[in-house]
């Protein structure tokens, strides 16, 4: 009692839990129950109550209200759904001329933009993707085909690859020196041999149109929510909605409003990339010291130089990362975005996913990866780069990489050229290598695979078996268990706790939301999927942290170990997994567990590292010993910058669940991805993301807020 | 005065959301207190005065008490509340965007207690700065920058980046940037505040070099008491917005206004401080013995010389001619006496 007394936050929790519980076994389970195809579903059940909103009927199985709340909801999807048709097919009819028959015609005015849009968009990608791998569309966009027939000379053949990749690895020296020239021509020789020429370049040239105009917008609004408070205002929640929504999600409206093919994979990928650049940029410019600012106004800078030759110069740093994280999501998206049409690499690992060939799945896997790594460090060498603008350099000097790739160019035609003679009756290997002619190792890794297989199946199957029954399924009862009224009880309790009356409404407000969707059970599964994933990576990501931390070369390693983790496109995750566990509920599992141990050990490290040295001096000379110090100085500190590092587990555990859904699972995520093959799956879609995306602002609140009072309390605020 | 470079009346700068209304209805007799319990805060409360051509007038205060906020108003880096503010007789306050690039662009230029330093421009680069912003082509600007290099005396390093410089020589690079469009108002925010003891002194000395060559109009802000007498021409004393007292040096240790100003003479040594003049008597007499000293003497570097005398002394101006006298107690009372007890 004494102690219940000194802490009485502890009574409080306590309370809160009895409540819970309480609540837990006084509410019985429906006879009527079952957790078969969740409460709302499109086709009709005589056991299905229907209410009508606004001329639309939505079906729904009545419980009890303490158990689950009716999907009031309901309505918001199919609303959603037909208001984007109508925008799309009926709303202000407009004339536009068209070129091709010469003539007038009525088009909704949200069709032109978006199919102006879209033909935009797509000259784009054709145009490079023209010069990378050679092709027509293009000139031929520009002329016609009679033109070309005349003049053949206009046919532009693709660049040989061997002159990329000199490109590639002169760019690279010139940036950041040998090592990473050599990593960028052995990625290049890679992607080259191993077939997988051609997917790579559709894939690069959907990212060099993506990531550019991602980080202008970026820029841009980033720019403006720095100069106005209402901007920002406006922009806050989107970004925050948008940083929490998996990306799948998105795929759908995206789909109704701008078709199949690699333009509204573009323009996705841009809706995704945008809020981390906006994000950045913003960062970085609030971190510029005012008098850097008044400075600038003093040197007589109008608005326009102050921007553009003080402010962003000076968060040069902070917006740089922010091209980083623009490209790392481009290839994530490059994969996700092949289930709307997206050619390339990320179709082709979807491809191998499905008919189970992880050798191929593999190998496109690791192409993606090493682009992405290879891109990722070239900027980030952009980044760090000095110019040398005094140095006395000869003119070959100056221009020996330009010098250096005029000959490698010269080299590669010639090769080229070569090759037609050498391989006169085959492909000419030194122009091109054709998709699945280069080498392949896809049967050595299926042959792998099969082995480990047949070889470990008992013991894999063993512990297949007791996880999924003694854990997984007890687990998923208990969370399916919970009566509604208890879960926002819990979630606004402890939302008062935490943050107070404020905290308190909006944990409830996006509780509500969830629970009057039609998808709560699914909601449920989804949670308790990522709550296990992200109670096993904590434990493994704090200890690793911790253990790593005791020796500073072994915080660095593990830091670049996770930073070359989170380059990694999430679905390569599930190659390794998908070979060991086939296709089960422990496949996705142990993908959500790697990807989401990557944020818990970082940040592990991360906050024990920002412990002051002067307290750590302090302490020894107070003669702690080692243990003692971690215990008493070092995780008390360092406690809220993990917390972040739960934040961020749970994002990515989420991220991952909805992903695994492409193996099977019965969560959110297969309803979106259900969504994405359906007609009217807009809303759905959409609605469903938005779910997602609540349940991690659920406890992104809880614990931001935590840690806010906490770093306060601490004084590092 | 007439050939008042920068002139102000009556500025006041009042933080807060209704701080003009507020203002208004103050009529002119703004309480601290009153708008401190209204939400607002009082940053510059009726500041009037003066800085003639070539003259540094240095704004001494404490943290808190405005001078940064008077000298932002002044820069018109933040618009002041009420008042007038003249520079070479244009109203600042009535100028548009453009003028006032204008001028900032050709007139004023300032440096900043951190520097402010642009961490991707190199140190010449950061000095050609304002001339390129002003429109002045790449190797002209360079050239003039490469001047100011060399008169702040960094040769050698103007390709360095600011991270690469020790403090003081980044300050050098601020203050050659703020010369470098040779502005006639100069405007400095405690420039050699961050820096350590012994280089702010040899900065304090090269600035002083620098103003003796270039004759600036100045404003000068710092809390350091001992280096506001060292530089200034006249001192203004700041606290919480106002201005205590406006005078030359000599005079304010010798008659401290109120008790906040009396509390910062009270450690001064004054024989460094003050001179002959300061303390002479205008009348001859007539027992004057042989010796004679200059009006303009620190009274240190004389006060040997005069305590050895049994005479009253006689005080010269530049002609030769005795304007004044000084016996020797008054100089044992100036050194010794008068700190505690007062004049």
């Amino acid at each position: 009692m004494e102690f219940l007394k000194k802490n009485p936050k502890i009574f409080q929790w306590l309370f809160l839990l009895i409540v819970f519980f309480a609540l837990c076994f006084a509410i019985e389970v429906p006879e009527t129950y079952k957790f078969i195809r969740g409460q709302a579903e499109f086709i009709k059940d005589p056991n299905q109550s229907t209410f009508v909103f606004a001329g639309k009927e939505v079906r729904y199985y009545a419980f009890d209200v303490f158990w689950r709340l009716p999907p009031l909801l309901g309505w918001l999807p199919i609303w959603i759904n037909d208001s984007l048709f109508f925008l799309m097919n009926d709303w202000m009819p407009m004339e536009f001329w068209n070129e091709d028959t010469q003539e007038f015609k009525t088009r909704p005015l949200l069709l032109q933009i978006s199919r102006n849009l879209t033909g935009f968009m797509t000259f784009i990608i054709e145009l490079i993707r023209e010069i990378l791998l050679g092709g027509l569309e293009t000139i031929v966009a520009f002329t016609s085909w009679d033109f070309i027939d005349a003049n053949p000379w206009a046919e532009l053949p693709g660049l040989p690859w061997t002159i990329v990749a000199a490109g590639a690895t002169i760019l690279s020296y010139k940036l950041s020196g040998k090592s990473l020239a050599i990593f960028a021509g052995l990625t290049m020789v890679y992607i080259s041999i191993f077939g997988q020429w051609k997917p790579s370049m559709q894939t690069l040239s959907f990212i060099l149109v993506a990531a550019p105009l991602s980080f202008i917008f970026g820029l841009g609004l980033g720019i403006s929510a720095f100069k106005s408070k209402r901007v920002e205002k406006a922009l806050y929640p989107i970004l925050l909605v948008m940083q929490t929504m998996p990306q799948y999600a998105v795929l759908v409206p995206a789909l109704v409003l701008f078709g199949v093919g690699d333009h509204a994979a573009v323009i996705i990928t841009m809706i995704v990339a945008i809020p981390p650049m906006i994000l950045l940029t913003l960062l970085g410019l609030r971190a510029i010291p005012p008098e850097v600012i008044e400075a600038g106004k003093m040197s007589g800078c109008n608005n326009w130089q102050l921007m553009f030759k003080v402010l962003i110069p000076t968060a040069r740093r902070d917006i740089l990362i922010g091209v980083n994280q623009v490209i790392m999501v481009c290839f994530s998206m490059a994969v996700i975005s092949a289930f709307i049409g997206a050619k390339g690499l990320g179709f082709n690992l979807l491809l191998a996913l499905n008919q189970l060939n992880i050798g191929l799945a593999l190998e496109a896997g690791l192409c993606i990866s090493l682009i992405a790594i290879l891109l990722d460090k070239m900027s980030l060498a952009w980044a760090n780069k000095q110019t040398d603008y005094f140095g006395n350099l000869s003119f070959f000097e100056r221009n020996k990489n330009t010098i250096f790739f005029i000959g490698a160019f010269i080299i590669g035609i010639v090769l080229a050229y070569i090759g037609t003679f050498l391989f006169k009756d085959t492909f000419n290997y030194l122009f091109e290598i054709p998709h699945n002619k280069g080498i392949s190792t896809a049967d050595f890794w299926n042959k792998g695979v099969d082995w480990i297989f047949d070889t470990f199946f008992v013991y894999i199957k063993a512990f297949n078996t007791w996880l999924i029954q003694d854990v997984l399924q007890p687990m998923r009862a208990l969370y399916l268990r919970m009566p509604v009224i208890a879960t926002i009880v819990l979630v606004v309790g402890a939302g008062y706790l935490i943050g107070g009356i404020r905290s308190a409404l909006v944990v409830c407000g996006l509780t509500l939301f969830i629970a009057l969707s039609p998808w709560w059970d699914r909601a449920l599964v989804t949670t308790y999927m990522a709550t296990f994933g992200v109670i096993v990576s904590c434990l493994i990501g704090f200890t690793v942290g911790t253990l790593c931390f005791q020796s500073k070369s072994a915080a660095k390693f593990m830091l670049g170990v996770c930073d070359i983790f989170q380059t990694f496109p999430s679905f390569v995750y599930l190659i390794p997994v998908m070979m060991l566990f086939g296709i089960t509920d422990t496949s996705v599992l142990i993908a959500v567990i790697v990807y989401a141990t990557i944020p818990a050990t970082r940040y592990t490290i991360e906050g024990l590292r920002s412990v002051p040295v002067g307290l750590h001096d302090a302490a020894t000379m107070s003669g702690v010993n080692k243990f003692q110090r971690l215990t008493k100085i070092e995780f008390p500190l360092a406690f809220p910058h993990m917390m972040l590092g739960l934040n961020q587990t749970i994002v990515f555990a989420l991220f991952m669940v909805i992903i695994g859904a492409f193996i099977g699972t019965e969560d959110l995520g297969q309803y979106i991805l259900k969504a994405l093959s359906d007609k009217n799956g807009a809303g759905i879609g959409l609605t469903l993301g938005i779910c997602v995306a609540f349940i991690g602002l659920i406890f992104d609140n809880l614990i931001r807020t935590w840690v806010d009072k906490r770093k306060k309390h601490l004084g590092i605020a | 005065m007439s050939d008042a470079v920068i002139k102000c009346e009556s500025v006041y700068k009042i933080f807060g959301e209704n701080a003009e209304k507020m203002l208004q209805e103050a009529n002119g007799n703004v309480d601290a207190k009153t708008f401190q319990e209204n939400g607002c805060i009082v940053g510059v409360n009726n500041a009037s005065f003066e800085v003639a051509k070539g003259e540094m007038l240095v704004v001494m205060g404490l943290s808190g008490s405005g001078k940064s906020t008077l000298l932002r108003c002044i820069s018109r880096l933040t618009d002041a509340t009420g008042g007038k503010i003249f520079i070479e007789g244009q109203d600042l306050l009535q100028l548009n965007n453009k003028e006032l690039i204008d001028l900032r662009r050709n007139k004023m230029g300032m440096v900043f207690q951190s520097f402010a330093l642009l961490p991707h421009k190199t140190v010449v680069e950061n000095i050609a700065f304002p001339l390129q912003i002003k429109g002045i082509d790449t190797d002209d600007s360079i050239s003039k920058a490469m001047d100011m290099v060399k008169l702040v005396g960094l040769d050698g390093r103007e390709n360095y980046f600011p991270r690469e410089l020790s403090g003081g020589q980044q300050q050098r690079v601020g203050i050659a940037r703020s010369l470098a469009v040779e502005p006639d108002v100069w405007f400095l925010d405690e420039p050699f505040s961050a820096l350590d003891p012994l280089i702010r002194k040899e900065m304090q000395d090269e600035f002083l070099r620098l103003q003796d060559k270039l004759q600036k109009t100045i404003m000068f802000i710092t809390h350091d008491f001992d280096e506001a007498l060292k530089l200034a021409d006249r001192i203004a004393i700041m606290k919480d917005g106002i201005i205590e007292q406006l005078d030359t040096p000599a005079k304010i240790v010798l008659n401290p206004a109120t008790e906040y100003v009396r509390k910062f003479t009270e450690e001064v040594p004054r024989e460094k401080v003050l001179l002959i003049e300061d303390v002479m008597e205008q009348s001859t007499g007539d027992n004057l013995g042989d010796l004679r000293v200059s009006k303009h003497e620190i009274i240190e570097n004389v006060a040997e010389k005069i305590l050895t005398q049994d005479k009253t002394v006689g005080v010269i101006d530049k002609n030769n001619k005795v304007i004044g006298s000084i016996n020797p107690t008054k100089i044992i009372n100036t050194v010794f006496g008068g700190r505690k007890n007062g004049n």
